[in-house]
């Protein structure tokens, strides 16, 4: 079977595969936050940078071919990830402690994962009214990181359309495919996938939240199990 | 119009243009209207008719002044101009006044350095060499509500001013062959004499033409169907470039032979000329051409007396958005589209418009192919150097006596063009735009060529008398507001780097540039550098990389700390607290030690 090399080991490759695909699959982790294997790409996060035979490059939207030779966790990478976590951080107004996708969220995990202790940068401070309007669905602009999972995954998986991007530059945000704007007059059902995908806690279920005891939640570790 | 678009979701660019140039904004219950008349989900819509900056969702005046806002305008006083009209109006800029009669706004480079300053009116039509007396006549006339269509005509004149032709400027000879005799000959003969010329892409990238060509005639159409596409980027968008805008003015005809040629070498019977929103005062004109050619032959179908050969080309027109100068973002913005580039593989010569195999080249390129498939490979690779063969145009704007057009062989040194557009004293020359390098004095003797200094065609010149500071932070802005908005460095970074840049620049913060701050702004070049998306993210720092190279003093001198200062002023935070307390002595202050 043909192989690259992810870090200095041989990772099997099978045809089709996106570095991420195959390294995840070998057991490696490769980090990110925009990627889901349950829709297509869409390459923004930039988390899952990698090198590969010396150039930068998404993870997620690179094929793996073999004989590559791709770097993932060294420390110039790593110091990269580490800033964009931060920007990720600066750019919205993210404050974990009391946030109810806490120790489920993935940019929060990313963040502890990279050891990061600041922001690093100043903060963008944005004014992102939050949007209650959904009887089952809460969505929280505050945390959005761009990321674009509900937009495809309402798209592809749920058939519906609800999200979409607008602006663009540090204006950019999403949008809510409704005549009012507000997700409350959306086709989402809380049953849609685009209801559950949101890798942060900008999209919730309702009436869900602090459920999991801290010790048992996704990303909980040996530290904070106790 | 709806109708005339044949409610064709991917014409919704067109559609919103057509539509705004009606209504001056776009409404949302108007945007309902169009989502569902082309059946889009309406979250789509806006989020298209939010991208562009030529849409407005916010109410603006019946007339719309856009400032250009190159550097090279502001060089020649736009922003004084700017503050001049709006102060007659009585407006601030992008506020329209009450009765909604006008707003005066920035807008990127308009492509009109060599005769600035320039606006643009309602996006269609242009105003050049702005002065005094011209900007308050253009008030009275505004105020008066008197229509663009009755202003002076000399306001409108754009010159074309080629002060250097070479082959492509002095346009083809008359015992030419013609576009028929070319076409008679082997699509892949035709692609075999471009690889001879050694022809490589003049929008930038430099990428070879020929190469380009054979991958789109190569391409798998098993799945798109047999239909390819041809596509000239005229979105002319690098600020500091104009030569595009000559091209199409003056040798039109030899922009569409070249996309005929390219369409009879892979295959393709749709062409689409992308022509940016800034030129939209071409149009008329370039529709004339095309009529032109349809009406002799050589478009159509069996196009210039080829059986089964059927091509034609159609415009579309931008809306304000540079990063549709990157490839697959301008075929996104063709179907209708926010203009964000594609993830690459496929590449559109794969996969492009509608999913068919497709050619996008420059205007440059494609005239130059015109030339080269009459003249032969050989003569053009004689032109110029052997890694880079043929000549460039270049758009000389800046601080010189002869502002203008000059084409020279490539390999021509940066001192020879200094010092033919009269360009004596100058502390650098910024070459192929903000996104290309800004060269000081000591690499004058450097030569434009794909291998030494590439350029896309912009040769802006700064004197000695001006802050090159100032010039990063204009082009800083600039990447910023075009940002697509894409990817985390992109989008957040190049914010990270004005706000930085605006604290050095003593706008925020007032004097609290330290040198923490320039360490910071290595920090995100390096980042922006390498794991943007495209291109726009990973030469956004450029400018402010060269400078710093190159000009280290201009930053040293904000620099007032070496240690980090907060942008904002603690003691001034408390102003509010002294404010309800009455309070006024020295003990309601914070001592500061940096006090500017």
């Amino acid at each position: 079977m043909s192989s690259f090399s992810f870090d200095g080991q041989p990772v099997p490759l099978q045809p089709g595969d996106t570095i991420l695909q195959a390294a995840q699959r070998a057991g490696h982790e490769v980090p990110h936050l925009c990627w889901h294997p349950e829709v297509s790409a869409s390459a923004s996060c930039r988390v899952c940078t990698v090198r590969v035979d010396g150039r930068p490059a998404a993870a997620c939207t690179t094929a793996a071919a073999a004989g590559q030779r791709v770097e993932c966790h060294t420390a110039d990478l790593r110091a990269q990830r580490l800033h964009l976590l931060q920007m990720l951080f600066v750019e919205g107004n993210h404050f974990c402690p009391g946030c109810e996708k806490s120790g489920h969220c993935l940019l929060q995990h990313q963040a502890e994962r990279a050891g990061m202790t600041d922001l690093h940068y100043e903060t963008l401070n944005p004014e992102r009214p939050v949007d209650a309007s959904h009887p089952d669905v809460l969505f929280e602009p505050n945390r959005c990181i761009l990321c674009q999972l509900c937009v495809r995954a309402s798209d592809e998986l749920d058939g519906k359309q609800v999200f979409a991007i607008g602006g663009h530059g540090i204006a950019t945000h999403l949008l809510i495919n409704s005549a009012s704007g507000r997700l409350g007059d959306s086709a989402l059902a809380v049953t849609d996938r685009a209801a559950h995908i949101c890798p942060v806690g900008a999209l919730l279920p309702k009436r869900v939240g602090f459920a999991v005891p801290i010790g048992q939640r996704t990303f909980d570790d040996a530290e904070t199990r106790g | 119009m709806l109708s005339r678009w044949g409610h064709d979701p991917h014409a919704l660019v067109q559609v919103l243009r057509e539509t705004q140039a009606l209504t001056h904004w776009l409404p949302r219950a108007l945007l309902t209207h169009i989502a569902q008349a082309l059946n889009l989900p309406l979250a789509q819509v806006e989020g298209v008719a939010t991208f562009y900056r030529f849409f407005h969702t916010r109410p603006v005046g019946r007339l719309r002044v856009l400032f250009s806002d190159n550097i090279t305008d502001r060089l020649l006083g736009s922003e004084a101009l700017l503050s001049r009209l709006c102060e007659r109006l009585g407006v601030a800029p992008g506020q329209p006044d009450v009765q909604g009669r006008f707003s005066v706004d920035r807008c990127s480079c308009t492509g009109l350095c060599d005769q600035g300053p320039a606006l643009l009116i309602n996006h269609h039509q242009v105003i050049t060499r702005l002065d005094t007396a011209r900007v308050d006549a253009l008030a009275a006339l505004m105020l008066s509500e008197v229509p663009a269509d009755q202003w002076p005509a000399d306001w409108f004149h754009v010159d074309n001013k080629v002060l250097r032709a070479d082959v492509l400027l002095s346009g083809l000879s008359a015992d030419a062959p013609t576009l028929p005799e070319v076409l008679a000959r082997e699509p892949q003969a035709l692609i075999d004499e471009l690889a001879r010329a050694g022809l490589r892409g003049r929008g930038g990238a430099g990428f070879p033409t020929a190469r380009k060509w054979q991958a789109c005639r190569d391409a798998d159409t098993s799945t798109s169907g047999p239909l390819r596409c041809v596509v000239c980027n005229a979105d002319e968008g690098e600020p500091g470039t104009f030569k595009d805008r000559a091209l199409l003015s003056e040798h039109a005809d030899a922009v569409f032979d070249g996309m005929t040629i390219a369409a009879r070498a892979i295959g393709a019977q749709q062409g689409w000329l992308y022509l940016r929103g800034e030129y939209r005062y071409l149009l008329p004109q370039l529709q004339a051409v095309l009529e032109r050619r349809r009406a002799s032959g050589l478009l159509g179908a069996n196009a210039a007396g080829l059986a089964g050969f059927d091509f034609d080309i159609r415009i579309h027109l931008g809306a304000g958005a540079y990063v549709c100068g990157e490839e697959s973002a301008l075929i996104e913005s063709l179907e209708g589209r926010r203009g964000t580039p594609r993830i690459r593989p496929p590449f559109p010569v794969e996969r492009g418009y509608l999913g068919r195999p497709t050619v996008v080249n420059n205007v440059e390129t494609f005239c130059a192919v015109a030339h080269i498939a009459r003249r032969g490979g050989a003569w053009w690779a004689g032109i110029g150097t052997a890694s880079s063969t043929g000549t460039k145009i270049h758009s000389v704007s800046g601080d010189c006596e002869r502002p203008g057009l000059y084409e020279y062989p490539l390999g021509t040194p940066i001192a020879q063009i200094l010092a033919d557009c009269g360009a004596m004293d100058a502390q650098a020359v910024q070459v192929g735009g903000p996104s290309g390098a800004c060269v000081p004095v000591s690499g004058f003797h450097r030569r434009i060529a794909f291998d030494d200094v590439p350029s896309a065609g912009a040769f802006m010149v700064f004197n000695p008398s001006r802050d090159l500071f100032e010039v990063a932070r204009h082009f800083a802005r600039f990447f910023a507001h075009e940002s697509c908005g894409l990817c985390t460095p992109c989008r957040v970074g190049t914010e990270l780097v004005v706000r930085r840049l605006d604290k050095l620049a003593l706008v925020r913060g007032a004097g609290r540039g330290s040198a923490f701050d320039l360490q910071r702004l290595h920090e995100l070049d390096a980042l922006l550098h390498s794991g943007t998306h495209c291109g726009l993210g990973s030469s956004a720092c450029n400018p402010l990389r060269d400078t710093l190279a190159h000009f280290g003093e201009v930053y040293a001198s904000r620099t007032a700390t070496p240690q980090f200062e907060p942008e904002f002023d603690l003691d001034a935070e408390l102003s509010a607290a002294r404010r309800v307390t009455g309070r006024t002595d020295a003990g309601a202050h914070l001592h500061t030690e940096h006090k500017p």
